[in-house]
């Protein structure tokens, strides 16, 4: 779950004394009250698609993520992020109530490049459909045919680089936690949440350094809350590996401000069939430490599921795949070694 | 001990408070001119730095629509869509057209700095954003706002006379469905598809780059600081003579102290601690004092100002904590700077010697001779560090030795004179008072020094500012030629309004294209062969013929900018386009723009870039029919905001410096106001000292008035002389301002020019300024009981 880029977008819109007839925020997240008139996610709702493709509006935070690990001719690890977030400012579910942000990045060893936009919804400058399926904002966009034989396209650029991906899905639609409910917090905090692990990607990216034709595969997650997190709960670390086996595990560990910590994970099958876990059974410790934009940030993991036999060594292809955007954050594309290999994305914040 | 020494030495400014009102005042003055001059310039400078924050000021490109009218929200998003990173820009007015300005940007796609939230960052996106909306400006300004349900929110650093909002807001408010123009952020994306395939209609506007004024009001500002460090000058002076007074006076008790066991160390630090003491009072008071110079001046300049930069200064000042701060800081720094001579005799000399120096004639001259010598020395220093000297900070250094020097030099040449004088002088009467005059010298030195350097600052500025009008006047007729000038969106549209111009009108071409030249960032203009190029422009340096060489395209003009960064002259070779280089003809003076500039004839530019037809002309109508051929073309579509009445322009231009005028005028008159004041103490130190000197003349049968008159007299010729003097190194400082500083600065050179009628009214001044200061003193001679002047004689004994 990414429940790290939700801090930005709070923070963007949050952190700032609000005038008078907005409320203000309750704590550090400020998402228990924020929550009031927004539509709560409920367990036992069925997801559909394609309608569950297309924006919920009466959710107050909403997101399209896809992240890539993709290699050269050469065989040197490439990874690509494409994100579109959604806020409502007011539960009206009106267009001009939205507003939204994009991030985009490409990483590969010894350079992380990153951009960011945003956009006031109700003008078509950026948005959502769900059939035809196209996310956008400004000339970014991911559309096409995602869980489908159409298959889709990604792009996004930025003042030296630019990526253009072809993606189509070789499995199906995930849903993560209990049927697309995914519980965050003991307090009993959640989302609607599923995936889309199995898309092959190739393209091209335009880098300083050169054009890199590029093959891999890509990982869409989609996830739409109005008060997925608890108020003491401070930073995220979020993984979604793909193993050699072509088994994928996503797993998470929120942290709260007390050092306690908040896990789940989910394994999915070769076949798509995911298997969740509880709270406490994956378990994610650093093991090293980068020190990037003046903070110490956990770049290489030991991860463990022991009902899976995993217990591995998680890498970053690029320590320093620091997003310095609005609110600042780690994502980037990592390596697997140990019980399991593979590769995978790490995404950290509140460090 | 400490404590008794303390109240011991404090104890002379009661027996003295004169001394003590001099070095106060003087102290106070000089960092009243300093921070007046210095508020005035942070208020400005704050003021253009909000407005072209909030506005992306000149600095972004800019798109609008090509037929004039608003940018709509389908263009603008088709822009966006396409990797365009524009923002939209709503621009009108509140509550009437004199009303409030009311600035819409969207604050979540304005370029960086710019837009509400950089003005009011602490309120918040969601404030901007909620139903209401809100609006961010001064608190001023915010109440003149009319009823509007939008939030208020106070940011101090919002643009004068504007608020403001995000789009959504300026729309409700305005009843306005488009934007009125976009601006374009200065980091694009990677990969655009051409302006035309995105949007057709739109034209992009690139920064106003040619003609920048803050380059002019740049000028203006190191103009005003370059005066107030002179004021500040002239009052060190003061200070300096007063401390020195002081610590003369306090001779005997710092023996007394000394020889009580106090350490010269603790001594030291006492007077120092005193003085920082009296420094911090004096700056103090200057600050208060300078605020309300700037406060009168404030309104003056910020009209300056918005005429040469074309963006609100506010009329009120604001109080800003660096602006005291670095007033208090400057109070201190001259006052040690005034003081070091002092404690370093005091350090140095011996603790029972040089109770006699101050009568002294012989240690005067020497003393004399030595300030003469370091005079010139400083004056070669000058000269060495302006000849070879590069930058702006040697040029100021320069300055500094200039000036000081002049001042050491002061009374050896008065001393001369006076010299001169007394051997040339009849009757015993006069030879005595030529003489007396003399001794007196090394008394009144330090006042006349700063007579001196208020003088020279005086002349200085305001042949600069004189010359510096004479020339943007000349510049102006140069530039601003044509009676009206036009501008058309497209070609076709060109062509329609030069249709519709009657016979005898002549249109001159105008385009330019950025391009580098010789390395640096410029552009190429083309010129038309034409009558009213040949007749107005002046040349700074050309070849035979530039003007027939221009035409038949064998080489091009270059300006001033260009030809000094770049070392190029008359002759030297310059590529303007790829493969074709061009012999220079001649170099054109370009005031209010910083970049290099190279101009070709008509044909050769249409050749070179046949992509940039011509879209504005200069026109050249007969007279009394320039109304009559706007209406013409306004009737033929012309859009009236490209429409420009030259004679409209000019006047506004010169209206700017009738502003400056006024302001320089009024700083001139307070120099002037502290070096009149220096020289009272002076003489109101010296009339108690000199009693024994005048009394044996007053009792061999000179009248007390006549002795009076001769106080007076003498005042008034030596502040003539010193106006003399001081003519020619105020022509220098206006020589290294115009020269080398602008130079520096900027990268043009304003010609210097001669205004002796200002110098004559201007000694005039100085005269009349020590006539009052000698004034008092004199009168008070010419009362002085008789018993008093017999009393001489009894304490003589």
């Amino acid at each position: 779950m990414n429940a790290r880029p939700l801090l930005p977008l709070l923070l963007l819109l949050l952190a700032a004394p609000a005038p008078a007839q907005e409320p203000g925020p309750s704590g550090f997240a400020g998402l228990g009250a924020a929550a009031e008139g927004f539509a709560i996610p409920e367990r036992g709702h069925d997801l559909r698609f394609p309608e569950d493709h297309g924006p919920h509006p009466l959710f107050r935070i909403e997101w399209w993520y896809l992240t890539a690990n993709l290699e050269g001719p050469d065989g040197t690890p490439h990874g690509v992020q494409w994100t579109l977030f959604r806020t409502a400012l007011r539960p009206t579910g009106l267009p001009e109530d939205q507003v939204w942000m994009g991030h985009a990045a490409v990483t590969r060893p010894g350079a992380h490049r990153a951009a960011e936009r945003l956009a006031l919804g109700g003008t078509g400058q950026a948005g959502v459909v769900a059939e035809p399926f196209a996310a956008w904002i400004d000339e970014w966009r991911l559309e096409g045919d995602l869980d489908g034989p159409g298959g889709a396209t990604v792009t996004a650029q930025g003042p030296d680089w630019a990526y253009d991906l072809r993606l189509l899905a070789t499995g199906p639609v995930v849903l993560q936690g209990d049927r697309g409910y995914s519980v965050k917090s003991p307090e009993g905090q959640a989302s609607h949440y599923y995936s889309l692990p199995f898309l092959a990607a190739e393209g091209t990216l335009l880098l300083p350094e050169g054009e890199v034709a590029v093959t891999g595969t890509a990982w869409i997650d989609r996830e739409w809350s109005s008060q997925p997190l608890s108020p003491d709960q401070t930073g995220w670390d979020w993984f979604s590996l793909s193993f050699e086996t072509g088994e994928k595990m996503m797993g998470f560990r929120l942290n709260a401000r007390d050092g306690s910590r908040f896990t789940a994970a989910t394994w999915i099958a070769p076949d798509g069939t995911p298997t969740p876990f509880p709270d406490g059974a994956f378990d994610a410790e650093p093991l090293g430490w980068t020190e990037v934009a003046g903070r110490r940030v956990p770049t290489r993991w030991r991860v463990t599921l022991p009902e899976r036999g995993l217990d591995a060594t998680v890498a970053a292809v690029e320590p320093a795949a620091w997003m310095p955007l609005s609110v600042p954050y780690w994502e980037g594309p990592v390596t697997v070694e140990g019980s399991h290999r593979g590769r995978g994305y790490l995404e950290m914040t509140g460090y | 001990m400490t404590r008794a020494a303390l109240l011991a030495l404090l104890s002379h400014w009661r027996r003295r408070p004169l001394q003590l009102l001099t070095l106060l005042g003087g102290l106070a003055l000089a960092t009243a001119l300093w921070s007046g001059v210095q508020a005035i310039n942070a208020e400005a400078r704050a003021s253009y730095a909000s407005a072209s924050e909030a506005l992306g000021g000149g600095r972004l490109s800019r798109l609008a629509a090509a037929a004039g009218g608003p940018v709509t929200e389908g263009e603008w998003v088709a822009l966006r869509r396409a990797g365009w990173l524009a923002s939209p820009v709503i621009e009108g007015r509140l509550g009437g057209p004199e009303g409030v300005r009311l600035l819409g940007l969207d604050p979540l796609t304005a370029p960086p700095g710019a837009g509400p939230l950089a003005v009011a960052p602490d309120a918040g996106l969601a404030a901007f954003l909620s139903p209401g909306g809100a609006l961010a400006g001064r608190a001023e300004v915010l109440a003149r706002l009319p009823p509007t349900g939008a939030t208020l929110i106070e940011a101090p650093d919002a643009p004068p006379g504007t608020v403001l909002t995000d789009t959504r807001t300026a729309r409700r408010l305005l009843g306005t469905d488009g934007f009125s123009h976009l601006l374009l952020s200065p980091d694009q994306p990677l990969r655009r598809p051409p302006l035309e395939d995105v949007a057709p209609t739109l034209r992009l506007d690139a920064p106003d780059e040619t003609a920048d004024p803050a380059a002019l009001a740049g000028s203006f500002h190191l103009n005003l600081t370059a005066f107030a460090l002179l004021s500040f000058a002239v009052g060190l002076f003061i200070v300096h003579g007063a401390v020195g007074l002081a610590f003369e006076g306090r001779r005997a008790t710092v023996r007394t102290l000394r020889a009580l066991g106090l350490p010269a160390r603790r001594l030291a630090l006492l007077m120092a601690a005193e003085l920082a003491a009296l420094a911090l009072l004096a700056g103090t008071l200057g600050l208060a004092l300078g605020w309300l110079v700037a406060a009168a001046l404030l309104p003056d300049v910020a009209g300056t100002l918005r005429g040469l930069y074309g963006a609100e200064v506010a009329g009120t000042l604001a109080f800003r904590p660096l602006w005291a701060a670095s007033g208090l800081g400057m109070a201190l720094l001259g006052t040690a700077l005034a003081s070091a001579s002092a404690f370093r005799r005091l350090a140095t000399e011996p603790l029972l010697g040089g109770a006699t120096r101050r009568g002294g004639a012989l240690w005067a001259a020497r003393r004399a001779r030595a300030q003469g010598a370091a005079g010139a020395l400083l004056l070669l220093v000058a000269g060495a560090l302006l000849f070879w000297g590069r930058g702006l900070a040697l040029g100021f250094g320069g300055l500094a030795a200039l000036m000081v020097g002049g001042a050491l030099l002061l009374p050896l040449l008065l001393d001369g004179a006076l010299r001169l004088g007394e051997r040339l002088a009849r009757g015993p009467l006069a030879r005595w008072a030529w003489a007396d005059a003399r001794a007196e010298l090394p008394g009144l030195s330090l006042a006349l020094m700063a007579l001196l350097l208020a003088m020279a600052a005086n002349v200085g500025v305001s042949t600069m500012v004189a010359s510096f009008r004479d020339t943007f006047r000349g510049f102006l007729d140069q530039r601003l030629a044509a009676e009206l000038y036009v501008a058309a969106a497209t070609e076709a549209e060109a062509a329609r309004l030069l249709a519709a111009l009657p016979e005898g009108v002549r249109a001159l071409p105008i385009a330019s294209v950025p391009r580098p030249l010789a390395g640096l960032p410029g552009t190429v203009g083309m010129m038309r062969d034409d009558p009213t190029f040949r007749d107005n422009w002046r040349f700074l340096a050309a070849l035979p013929d530039p003007w027939d060489r221009l035409a038949r395209g064998e080489g091009l003009l270059v300006n001033e900018q260009l030809s000094r960064r770049a070392g190029l002259s008359p002759g030297d070779a310059l590529e303007v386009a790829p493969g074709l280089v061009l012999p220079i003809l001649g170099i054109y003076g370009d005031y209010g723009n910083a970049r290099a500039q190279a101009i070709l004839s008509e044909d050769l530019f249409r050749t070179l870039f046949p992509d940039t037809p011509p879209l504005s002309f200069g026109l050249r109508i007969p007279p009394g029919e320039t109304d009559a051929v706007a209406e013409r073309l306004l009737a033929a579509g012309a859009d009236p905001a490209r429409l420009v009445d030259q004679a409209a322009l000019k006047a506004l231009s010169l209206g700017i410096f009738e502003r400056t005028f006024a302001v320089t005028a009024a700083l001139n008159a307070l120099t002037l106001g502290v070096a009149g004041f220096a020289l009272l103490m002076s003489l109101l130190t010296l009339a108690g000292m000199r009693l024994p000197q005048l009394a044996p003349v007053w009792a061999l049968g000179t009248r007390r008035a006549v002795l009076g008159g001769l106080e007076l007299a003498r005042a008034a010729g030596f502040a003539a002389l010193t106006a003399l003097l001081a003519l020619p190194l105020g022509l220098a400082l206006a020589w290294v301002l115009l020269a080398i500083v602008n130079v520096e600065a900027f990268g043009w050179r304003l010609p210097l020019r001669l205004f002796p009628a200002d110098w004559a009214r201007l000694g005039a001044l100085a005269v009349l300024a020590a006539l009052l200061a000698a004034l008092w003193p004199a009168l008070r001679l010419a009362r002085t009981p008789p018993a008093r002047l017999l009393r001489v004689f009894a304490d003589e004994r």
